[in-house]
């Protein structure tokens, strides 16, 4: 299978705290990377370079290369903004904008230049069937966005980031805190979804990356410790220490 | 040596004490502003504010001083809105605190601390004098809007500071630009706080005499444009009461001043506390 | 490209304070230095003589009046304004302290005239009739400028107690002293830089005003020598001469502006210091 994102070397340190130390990865186009690990061992901080958003941080300093269809995206001078586009993110606490659910939606399209109104409504339209909301909301579109539930807070930024049409989606940990009916829906909806995105899940769910993902990544205090495919790494771990993990003998 | 008072017996006197001033002190407020309102309300009818002062004012109404201070507010927070605004999303939105921040804020901390005599006295010298606007609606709204940033800016970079950190993260993520984020999510949520600025900078511009004399002057004609010289109301107030020209009328001015001011703190009151709420 | 060029005019635009303060400066500096060197640093500072159609320039007298005229009000405003203050944040329920605390600051937004004014009509006959004198005098000024800077005071010095930590209260409550022992020596104490900040602000109000001065303080060219003395400050002299000055008498009354610009600032410096020191306790 083809790479999408090919990770070499990356290190990453918070004001001269490492976090992630000489990370070698690789994402396949169309499935679903899980990234496992235990809290702080800077899953959120990976996910975070592959969109730049760690540029927001202060006095932070990341060496090594990260790849997007062969385009090193740390390059400086790279247009960040094109790149947030081609690579969407869902946080772990829902954040819907402060309006209406349409407008939530219709927001990053718009800014891009989609103008055409019959073009935003079907944009809208597709990507809340996508992430299996239309049914729930499709009668009160105008409505404010933090009305909606939590689950549905969740499943509506997932809408939102497959309205910029991304070709790379990244989830931090998208189930945390919601009901099992709300996680399970999500679930279904990256499986239909990894046929023509690549999708990058990091969950501290074991049941849930087991489930939902293709390959797997696990790691430790910034470190990768063992990284191959769901059904090697769940059934032949090769590190003791995934072993441990799987097992629920950590943390 | 006298015997010591027993400590709860001096709270209790101190107590009465300290609500007693505080009493005294509201009192103050209150004294005022029903006194201003008992001698001027009578004076306030329709002809008063849509007629024009007659003789000096000894007779007539206040209609082109009305114009002359509406005239000054908008010329004020054209300036002082765009320059406040910009100013305070730069020193929230486009750097991190540092050495240059820190001297921005001194230096705006300064400029509010400067009096209205020296302010007036800069207007003059600059901007009536040196620019060659003469005594000028221009002029003082000038003047004014740098009397205004400091507020403008302080309000802002507050309600700025207040929008949640996470909405900021959202839009970037979805490859919005800065100043995209800045102008659709961020001052929107901000913007009950920045109205907040705007609004004590228009009771600002009634209130203030002092520099308004020195740079619009006291032409008592109704204006026509932001070139000509006028007359705002604490000023026709101030020449009325300070020259004895006509009580009643003072009276009536001060009435107006004092109401138009209570109206517009109560909604700068009403606003942020929108503003809290809605953050909350 | 265009958010690099937005980015620089917001810069610009931060900048729009501190280039107005600078201009203020030069200007005022450059109108009134002139002067102060051809009559002499010395004279124009100390000399009591103001004459100016005559070539005499001394503001000692209006310098005098003016730190007279503000300490008088610190003396009458600061003992009311930090009993509201510790009423309002320390005795009074929540419910009453949201309602006062915006009524006293509201007393900030009425204009100075209407303060001068009531000065005139209420305060002035007050004092001739009780304490003898022309009414017009030093007292009216300290009187009306206490009123004036209340609600700065106040209203400051609210949010420092406030913002002493509760533990500090718990403490000293749990050793046995009384709500006014703690509030005397515990909580006045560790707010005392925020309330000397909010009086250092008062006195830069109260030396820089204007309008209600002129109309309450007489305007006498003279040292003041009693309380009931008409005095002419800093303040009034220039806004009572601007009118019909010209040449040399212009330049002094900025020279005048210089002096107060200097007073001023030297509150100004001294109370962002303490407030720093306050903030970082
Ligand atoms: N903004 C930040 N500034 C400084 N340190 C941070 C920041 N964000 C995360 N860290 C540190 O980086 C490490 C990894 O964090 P993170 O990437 O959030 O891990 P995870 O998502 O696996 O819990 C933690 O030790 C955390 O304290
Ligand atoms: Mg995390």
């Amino acid at each position: 299978m083809a790479a999408k994102i090919v990770v070499k070397d990356l290190s990453f340190s918070y004001n001269h705290q490492r976090v992630l130390s000489a990370v070698n990865l690789m994402v396949e186009a169309d499935s679903i990377l899980g990234i496992m690990g235990p809290a702080k061992s800077g899953k959120t901080t990976l996910l975070r370079i592959f969109n730049r958003l760690c540029d927001l941080i202060p006095h932070v300093r990341i060496e090594g290369e990260v790849f997007l269809d062969g385009e090193n995206i740390l390059r400086p001078g790279l247009n960040v903004d094109r790149l947030r586009k081609r690579v969407g993110m869902v946080f772990d606490k829902p954040v819907p904008l402060p309006r209406s659910i349409f407008e939530n939606l219709a927001y990053g399209p718009r800014l891009h230049g989609i103008k055409d109104k019959k073009r935003l409504e079907e944009l809208v339209e597709r990507s809340l069937r996508l992430a299996q909301l239309w049914d729930e909301v499709k009668d009160r579109l105008n409505e404010s966005a933090m009305k909606l539930s939590g689950g549905q807070q969740q499943r509506l930024c997932i809408a939102r980031t497959l309205a910029m049409e991304p070709e790379v989606i990244l989830l931090d940990e998208p189930t945390y805190g919601l009901d099992p009916i709300s996680t399970l829906k999500i679930e279904q909806t990256l499986q239909s979804l990894k046929e023509s995105y690549t999708i990058v899940l990091v969950s501290n769910n074991t049941w849930q990356v087991a489930r939902t993902t293709d390959n797997v990544a696990f790691l430790l205090m910034g470190e990768l410790i063992e990284y191959g495919s769901t059904h090697e790494i769940f059934t032949v771990p090769k590190d003791k220490r995934t072993d441990d993990y799987i097992s629920g003998r950590f943390g | 040596m006298a015997k010591r008072i027993n400590p709860l017996m001096l709270q209790r006197i101190v107590k009465a004490q300290l609500w007693s001033l505080t009493g005294f002190t509201i009192g103050i407020l209150f004294f005022i502003i029903f006194f201003i309102s008992i001698k001027g309300l009578p004076q306030i009818t329709l002809e008063f504010l849509t007629s024009n002062p007659v003789d000096m004012g000894r007779s007539g109404g206040i209609f082109s001083t009305i114009v002359c201070t509406l005239y000054l507010i908008f010329v004020s927070l054209m300036i002082a809105m765009p320059l406040g605004v910009g100013a305070a999303i730069y020193l929230t939105e486009y750097t991190r605190e540092s050495r240059l921040t820190h001297i921005i804020r001194f230096g705006t901390e300064c400029l509010a601390g400067i009096p209205s005599i020296i302010m007036g006295l800069f207007g003059f010298a600059f901007f009536v004098m040196a620019l060659g606007l003469g005594w000028s609606i221009l002029s003082g709204g000038m003047t004014m809007s740098i009397m205004l940033l400091p507020t403008i800016i302080r309000t802002t970079e507050e309600s700025i500071k207040a929008v949640p950190y996470e909405l900021r993260e959202v839009s970037f993520s979805l490859g919005v630009t800065r100043w995209q984020t800045v102008t659709k999510v961020v001052l929107p949520s901000a913007l009950p706080g920045i109205v907040t600025g705007i609004v004590l900078g228009i009771a600002r511009c009634i209130e203030e005499t002092a520099v308004i004399i020195f740079t619009v002057g006291s032409s008592l004609r109704l204006p026509e444009s932001f070139f000509d010289s006028g007359r705002t109301m604490a000023v026709h107030f101030y020449i009325l009461a300070r020259e004895g020209i006509s009580m009643p009328n003072a009276y009536g001015t001060a009435a107006i001043l004092i109401l138009s001011i209570l109206f517009i703190n109560l909604s700068a009151y009403y606003l942020a506390r929108q503003f809290l709420k809605k953050i909350c | 490209m265009k958010e690099k060029l937005i980015e620089k005019t917001l810069m610009l635009l931060a900048f729009s304070a501190i280039g107005a303060l600078l201009l203020m400066a030069v200007f005022i500096f450059k109108e009134g230095m002139p002067i102060i060197f051809k009559v002499g640093i010395k004279n124009f500072l100390f000399s009591t003589h103001w004459a100016p159609t005559k070539g005499h320039f001394g503001v000692s007298s209006m310098i005098v009046s003016s730190l007279f005229v503000t300490i008088g009000a610190m003396i009458i405003g600061v003992p009311l304004a930090l009993a509201c203050a510790i009423t309002l944040a320390e005795f009074a329920p929540q419910r009453v302290t949201v309602i006062l605390k915006p009524t006293i600051e509201l007393l900030a937004g009425i204009p100075s005239v209407v303060y001068g004014f009531l000065g005139v009509v209420l305060l002035v006959p007050l004092i001739r009739d009780y304490l003898g004198g022309p009414g017009l005098s030093l007292l009216a000024a300290s009187i009306i400028l206490a009123i004036m800077i209340l609600p700065t005071i106040t209203s400051i010095s609210i949010d420092a107690i406030k913002a002493v930590p509760y533990s500090y209260k718990e403490g000293s409550l749990a050793l046995g002293a009384t709500h006014w022992q703690t509030i005397r020596m515990v909580i006045l104490k560790a707010a005392r830089s925020g309330i000397i900040t909010a009086i250092i602000l008062g006195m830069a109000r109260a030396i820089g005003e204007t309008m209600a001065v002129i109309m309450v303080a007489g305007n006498a060219l003279r040292l003041p020598q009693s309380p009931l003395s008409p005095v002419r400050t800093l303040t009034s002299n220039i806004a009572l001469e601007m009118g019909y000055a010209a040449g040399d008498h212009r330049a002094a009354l900025f020279a005048t502006g210089i002096v107060l610009f200097v007073f001023i600032m030297v509150f100004n410096v001294s109370a962002n210091i303490i407030t720093k020191r306050w903030r970082r306790e």
